[in-house]
This record gives C-alpha cells, sequence and structure tokens, in this order.
C-alpha cells in the first residue's frame, strides 16, 4: 500500500480564509504559525508550507480588501518554527526571478543547517512588470524565459550546495585546519547568469534542500519531471487528477528518475464533522462564507474585466461582455488568461442551471475536497492516493491557526490505523520523511 | 545615575582570528543552530541590551578588501536574520539584530525580513545595513561592479569611505525605503469588517513610491506594521562618509574610539554629520556606542597570557578596526564608566573568544557594573527600542 505524505500550508490572501469567523485569529503573529507547525508536527505531517507575497494584489487599481491581506517574508517565519518544531519539513516559496541564485541558495542553505535538514523551496516564476515595480530590474522578464531563467537559476543554486562537499569543515583545532582548500569555490557561466566566486554556506543535512514546483504547462511539467522532488498541483478531483499523475510520472525516465522521485501533492481542503451530514452542511456554510457577496462580484470582475459593482450578487449575470483587453484585478494569475472563454463557459453554466452571480460564484470557485466525517475523509484521501491520483495533499485549512486539529486529532489516527500514514517520525529530514533518496546534482542530470 | 546599555557582537568563534582553537570553542558548531542559542541565551542572562550578528556575502578573509584562500581561519557563515530568526522564540527579552548587505539584494526583500524578524521575535528586532565593499561580492551576483579597493586605500578610513561614497549613498536609499515600507501600513489598517466585506482598510495601507537613481520601489509592503513600528537601524562607522550615513539612516551609531581623545573626535564629527543632515535629535535620537574588542580573565595577566597564546596560534597580533581591552572585567567597568560621560549611551563589546570572553562579560562585568550602580537589575522592557528609551514612532503616513 502505498504511504500518504500530508502537508500543510497557512491559508493567506486567497479567499480560503474565513477571517470573519470568531476563532480566526492573527495571519501575521507569531503564535499563529507556532501553532498551526506545532498541530502539523503533532499530526506527523510531511512539512509545512507558506507561499510567497511579492505585491499587494490590486482590485480597480486600489488594494483587494476582501481576503486576509498582509503575510511575512516567508524564510524567516521558517527558521522561528525551527526553534518550536523538531522534525517537520519547512517549505516556503521563493521567486526565480525578483530574486539571484546566490542570495537564494546562502538562505536555504541556511535554513537547512539552522533547522537540522528540513527545509524545502517552491520554485515559482514571474515575469510580471506589475510585480517587479517593487524591484530594482522591475519587470525585466520575457513570458517566454520563465521556465528557462527558473531552470537556470535551480541548476545554479545546485552548484553552490555542491561548492561545499560533505566534511568541507573540518574545524581541526590541534592542526589549525578550520576548512578544506577551496571549500565553496565556484563558477557557472550560463545565459541568464555569469558568476563565480567562494559561496559562504556550508553544505546543509540534506545536501539540497527540497525542491518543489507547482507545473500545469507542457514546460512547467518538464521542469518538475527533470528537477523537482514534489509538484504542487490543482487537481482535486480524482478523475482529473489520474491523467495529469500518470503524465508527469511518465517524464521521469527520460531524466533518469524513478517514479518515487517526484511526489505529487495537490492543495486540498478537509471539512469534518461529526457525521457526513454535518459535515455537508458545515462545508455548505464556510463555502459562502468564502465566497461573499462582494467577492462573487469581484471574482466575476476579474474575468469580466469591468466594474460590476452595480449587478446583484444574487441576480443574473451581466447582460454586457467582458472586456478583453482591461485586468480589473492585479497580481492574480487565475484571472489574466483565456477570460473570454470562461465567461462564455460560466454564461452557459448560469443559464442551464439557473444560477445567481453568487451561486455560479460558488459553483465555480468555492467547494470543499474532502468533506465528511473523519472516516469518510480518511478513506477519500487513502483512495485517492492509492487510485494513483496524488501522492498525498498540502491541507489549506479554512481557520487560521485552529483549522488543522480536526485533521490531525481525528483524521490522522484512522490513516495510522489504516497502515497508510506514519506512527511516529522514522528519519530527521524532510527528504527521509518523503522517501526522496540524496539529492542529485547538476553533473547528473543535464 | 543613568544606567549604560550593553550589547554584544557576535560573530564566529569571537573576533580573534584563533578564536576558534581555543580549549573551550565550538568550532564544529558554528552552522548549528544550538551554538548561537546558547550563546544568544547566555547575552539575555546577562540583560545585555541586544547582540548583533555579522554577515556578508562573501567569505571572511584576513585582508579587507579581496578574498584570501586561507584555511587556518574560520571561512563561511549562515544567513544572520534566519539565524535570528531561529533564536528568536527560544529568548523573550534580548535586542536581535542582525547584518544584512544592501548592495546586491533586493530592498524590498531585506526590508520584510527585517518586519518579519520583528514580528517574530515581538518587537526585538533591529538591522544592521551593510555595504558591499569588496569587488570580489559582486562577482557572486554578476548584475554590477563595485570599485576594487587598491591596498593604498585600505591604509586610510577616509580613503576607503570616499572610493565607497556611491555605495553609501545607495545604502541611505535602501534605509529609506525600508522605513517607508515599514510606515506603509498603518497600525489599524486591518479591520475586519464584516459587514462591507472587507479585511483591511485600503486607505490605510501606502505606496511608497520611492525613485533614486539606482532602484525604485512602489509599495505597500507585503507585511504589516512591525511591533516596534520601526525596527532599529543600527551602523558601524570610522569614517566621515559612513558618520554621515548614520546621521541620515541610522537610529544607533557604532564608533571606534582608541582613547578619550579619539572617542571626543569622533563624537564631534557624529555631531557635525548630524547638524549637516539637519537631523533634529530630539525627534529621532541617534545612540552612540563605542565598540571594543575584549579580552577578559580574573587578573590582567591570564588575559594577556590567554592574548599571547591565541596571538602565537593565529601567527601574527591581534589587530582590531575597534580598542582591544585585554583585562579584568573590574578594569573594563573603569574604563566604560570613564568613557561614558564622553557622550555614549552605551557599549557593544566584541567578545574576542567565544563562549569564554561572553561569559565574562554576563557574570562578570555585568555584576560589577551592577555593583556600581550602572547597570540594569531586571529588564523593564519587552521591546528593544524600550530597552533604549526610544518611543515608537507613528507611521508617517497616518493621518492625525
Amino acid at each position: 500500500m502505498k504511504q500518504v505524505h500530508l502537508a500543510v500550508q497557512l491559508p493567506a490572501i486567497h479567499n480560503v480564509t474565513v477571517w470573519s469567523d470568531p476563532r480566526s485569529e492573527s495571519q501575521i503573529s507569531i503564535d499563529s504559525f507556532i501553532r498551526l507547525a506545532q498541530a502539523a508536527e503533532r499530526g506527523k505531517f510531511d512539512f509545512f508550507f507558506l507561499a510567497e507575497g511579492l505585491r499587494l494584489r490590486e482590485h480597480k487599481g486600489e488594494v483587494y480588501d476582501l481576503d486576509v491581506v498582509g503575510r511575512p517574508e516567508n524564510l524567516t517565519v521558517l527558521a522561528a518554527l525551527a526553534a518550536v518544531t523538531d522534525r517537520l519539513g519547512l517549505a516556503g516559496t521563493v521567486n526565480a526571478t525578483f530574486n539571484e541564485p546566490y542570495e537564494v541558495a546562502r538562505r536555504l542553505a541556511s535554513l537547512d543547517l539552522l533547522s537540522g535538514g528540513r527545509a524545502a523551496w517552491n520554485v515559482v516564476t514571474s515575469y510580471d512588470a506589475f510585480t517587479g515595480e517593487n524591484f530594482r530590474r522591475g519587470g525585466f522578464l520575457d513570458e517566454a524565459d520563465r521556465y528557462t531563467r527558473a531552470a537556470e537559476f535551480l541548476r545554479t543554486a545546485r552548484e553552490l550546495w555542491d561548492s561545499w562537499a560533505e566534511g568541507d569543515v573540518l574545524a581541526d583545532a590541534a592542526s589549525g585546519h578550520f576548512v578544506r582548500e577551496g571549500a565553496g569555490r565556484f563558477a557557472h557561466r550560463g545565459r541568464h547568469f555569469d558568476i563565480e566566486g567562494r559561496f559562504t554556506t556550508p553544505r546543509g543535512p540534506q545536501g539540497h534542500p527540497v525542491v518543489i514546483q507547482a507545473g500545469e504547462s507542457d514546460a512547467g511539467r518538464e521542469f518538475a519531471a527533470s528537477d523537482a522532488d514534489v509538484i504542487f498541483s490543482k487537481y482535486s478531483r480524482l478523475e482529473e487528477a489520474r491523467p495529469f499523475y500518470a503524465d508527469v510520472k511518465s517524464r521521469l525516465a527520460k531524466y533518469g528518475r524513478t517514479h518515487g522521485q517526484l511526489k505529487i501533492m495537490p492543495t486540498a481542503t478537509a471539512i469534518v464533522a461529526d457525521t457526513d451530514e454535518e459535515a455537508v452542511a458545515y462545508a455548505d456554510e464556510i463555502t459562502r462564507a468564502q465566497v461573499s457577496p462582494q467577492t462573487a462580484i469581484a471574482h466575476l470582475e476579474g474575468v469580466w474585466g469591468r466594474d460590476l459593482s452595480g449587478y446583484d450578487p444574487d441576480g443574473p449575470l451581466p447582460d454586457v461582455d467582458p472586456e478583453p483587453e482591461s485586468l480589473v484585478l492585479k497580481g492574480h494569475s487565475v484571472f489574466r488568461k483565456g477570460r473570454e472563454e470562461t465567461a462564455r463557459r460560466w454564461r452557459k453554466l448560469a443559464d442551464e442551471r439557473g444560477l445567481s452571480i453568487r451561486e455560479l460564484m460558488i459553483e465555480v470557485h468555492g467547494g470543499q475536497t474532502f468533506v465528511g466525517s473523519p472516516r469518510t475523509v480518511a478513506d477519500a484521501i487513502d483512495h485517492y492516493v492509492q487510485s494513483d491520483g496524488a501522492d498525498g495533499f498540502v491541507l489549506v485549512p479554512h481557520l487560521t491557526p485552529g483549522g488543522l486539529d480536526e485533521v490531525v486529532d481525528r483524521v490522522v489516527p484512522l490513516l495510522q490505523e489504516k497502515g497508510v500514514f506514519r506512527e511516529e517520525y522514522t528519519g530527521t529530514t524532510l527528504r527521509e520523511h518523503l522517501g526522496l533518496g540524496a539529492p542529485t546534482s547538476p553533473e547528473e542530470t543535464s | 545615575m543613568v544606567t549604560l546599555h550593553l550589547a554584544v557582537a557576535l560573530n564566529d568563534a569571537g573576533w580573534h582570528p584563533a578564536a576558534w582553537r581555543a580549549p573551550d570553542a565550538r568550532p564544529a558548531e558554528l552552522f548549528s543552530p544550538g551554538y548561537w542559542a546558547d550563546l544568544v541565551a547566555e547575552a539575555e542572562r546577562g540583560l545585555l541590551d541586544f547582540v548583533t550578528l555579522e554577515d556578508a556575502l562573501g567569505q571572511q578573509s584576513a585582508a579587507f578588501h579581496r578574498p584570501d584562500d586561507r584555511t587556518d581561519q574560520v571561512r563561511g557563515g549562515l544567513d544572520a536574520v534566519l539565524v535570528a530568526a531561529r533564536v528568536a522564540p527560544l529568548t523573550s527579552r534580548i535586542g536581535l539584530v542582525p547584518t544584512t548587505n544592501v548592495t546586491h539584494t533586493e530592498p524590498f526583500h531585506v526590508a520584510i525580513g527585517i518586519a518579519t524578524l520583528d514580528h517574530a521575535a515581538r518587537g526585538r528586532a533591529g538591522w544592521r545595513p551593510q555595504i558591499a565593499s569588496r569587488a570580489a561580492d559582486a562577482r557572486h551576483f554578476g548584475r554590477r561592479t563595485t570599485p576594487q579597493l587598491t591596498d593604498e586605500d585600505v591604509l586610510s578610513e577616509e580613503r576607503i569611505a570616499a572610493r565607497l561614497r556611491p555605495l553609501f549613498a545607495e545604502a541611505a536609499d535602501v534605509v529609506e525605503v525600508a522605513r517607508r515600507l515599514w510606515d506603509s501600513w498603518e497600525d489599524d489598517a486591518e479591520i475586519r469588517d464584516t459587514a462591507t466585506g472587507r479585511f483591511v482598510d485600503r486607505a490605510k495601507l501606502h505606496a511608497v513610491d520611492f525613485e533614486g537613481p539606482l532602484f525604485s520601489v512602489r509599495g505597500p509592503s507585503i507585511t504589516p506594521r512591525s511591533p516596534q513600528g520601526q525596527p532599529l537601524v543600527a551602523s558601524l562607522a570610522h569614517a566621515s562618509t559612513p558618520y554621515e550615513f548614520a546621521a541620515r539612516a541610522s537610529d544607533l551609531v557604532f564608533v571606534t574610539p582608541d582613547d578619550p581623545a579619539d572617542a571626543r573626535r569622533i563624537l564631534a564629527e557624529v555631531d557635525t554629520a548630524v547638524r549637516t543632515a539637519g537631523r533634529d535629535l530630539a525627534a529621532r535620537p541617534l545612540k552612540r556606542f563605542a565598540d571594543l574588542v575584549v579580552l577578559l580573565d580574573d587578573t590582567e595577566a591570564e588575559a594577556v597570557a590567554r592574548k599571547d597564546r591565541l596571538d602565537t596560534l593565529a601567527g601574527a597580533e591581534l589587530a582590531s578596526d575597534a580598542h582591544i581591552f585585554t583585562g579584568t572585567p573590574a578594569a573594563l567597568a573603569d574604563l566604560l564608566l570613564d568613557w561614558r560621560p564622553l557622550g555614549f549611551d552605551g557599549f557593544r563589546l566584541r567578545p574576542a573568544a567565544l563562549p569564554h570572553d561572553l561569559e565574562a562579560i554576563t557574570r562578570a562585568l555585568v555584576p560589577e557594573l551592577r555593583r556600581r550602580g550602572a547597570f540594569r537589575t531586571a529588564y523593564t522592557e519587552t521591546t528593544l527600542r524600550g530597552h533604549l528609551g526610544l518611543t515608537r514612532p507613528v507611521s508617517r503616513y497616518a493621518r492625525v
């Protein structure tokens, strides 16, 4: 039986978090992060994941104000969490566009050393000039170069991690040799990066931090198959997930990699109550809170590209057509592409089913992945994994910071009972939790 | 008597290049969190105001201006902001002041990293922005070149500073951007107004719109305003250009006098820089700390002998930009109380060897100062600004 991998993401900026719930606490206080991370570790989760933000989203030219806004610099929080957890992996997104490999490799190697081998890096890319306005170079990257820069960025980071060998820190006081000759020396000459010198940070316990990717396009899937240890996917429905899983796993062989060397972990929500009926009712309540009347209109405006504030969220879709060139929501990739096609599809769905704007938005944006009693949810998670829809899940609780407790306290024990989830950590590093082998160095993969 | 402030500068195994070879050193643990956690906890037990953590984007070098290939000294280091964050939950009062480079990094990333440290440490973060003075460091990034100092340049602090003046100007811009980003969320921006469905009041989030010669940043920050509002900015200065930088950008300046006469000259230069910058010290105080490298033992003879042993291991006598004090904690207390009235708010002590000289500070110097009524007997504040008697600034964007 396949073993299930579980991770948790502290929800930020999207409308997952039901911030209006009285149990919802700060999304920025260190107490919230500690509480959620410790719950995940109590549940023997593989890792805790924090995304990043580089510019606040804007809606009609002003900061988007309906969802949780504001978050910390993620690697700094993860370093703090390393002090209050012992085994839990610590994963953060770091953009490969608005950063340079030397600094990113250094920070991740530092996090790996400071956490005893628990660091992971979710590599994302951007070419977005809107985000670029916060950075020295601005939005300098062509869209076509997103993955070429990201791939070279990752290759360069791995060269830097390999610039210190295991055992390069001698610290031999008697002989007076602190480091081995040449420790940290590197030179990389490529299209995007031409750098050389001496890297400051010794090899971390994992050799290379775990690399995570989220690839949907063909280029993204190739990048993941060649270079990533974990993929975050968005396929929460099994019938969509299985072809994706099969496709990505089938790409591994040409890079000399085995099936187990890449874990596919969709993001998912789990709504747990005493009975299935109660859970369904609770899920409905949560979904309605996630798609408030204001949120429904804002999402529609994102696709329509125009001001729809005069429309009734409980009424029918607007009689006007979308403006294809106008972007009312910036900093949000979901609403960037294929908006005309999306609008056609939505209008058809609303007509067929007689849905109001808000009902339509709940239909297309709302919805929970796993809903039911602890038994139902455990069975569904297990079935999904055993059916090769995924290797595990990144759970995104709708409440910060207590939203993982039900899963940890009620679902995890049932997965353990089935023999598909660890009862104790058997390793100390995240690589060990994920069953990944030693890292492959750039020479071996190129 | 107004008590003095005391900080320690943590660096590798200590500031003596052979410190890692001392009998009680832990050289194999320099890259492990336990080492740093133990040192900072020791400093907190001594009720010190803060620790600083060194950092650089290149390996350490015995030469100021270029890398070397030596293997007999500590080489390698961890990101200081992450080290500070790693020890933050294990401590509760001591200030944490990491160094970051501001020449090759992104101002936005650095600013939110320090703000986040302030959140993680519940108001105990500081920041020491540092320029990259070595040309070789620029090759680690490959985006730009920076001046290569000559052997003649490094003989004079003034010549170095003059050559690096554009980098200090850029650093001042980086600090300005960081300060604007820290203020870009007003304290009460988060409203969670269920009636209108709004999580934040966007009228209280502000674009910072910084435009400088080398970079621009639009803002606002992604990180809400931190517990101190403005984390403490500290800088080290040896010459006129960095004094001007401190006068413009810092809340606290570390200087390196050799003796009281030198201290008077330096403080006068700092005063001049403050006047030139047009800074109103009543509105924006500038704290002055003197840096001293310290080797402390029960008798002066022991301290001298220990320094001799380390010098022999290093193959050279200890040299430093700061005055080197070798003696007893009581004699150091005399010196601090002697220098303090010259115009210092406090001192940053650089332990020559860790943990030896740190423990001498916390377990002998601090009790000695306390006996003389010159140091706190308990923390009375919870934030770093609070320890130093600085108030929490209101966001510059707030309408009053």
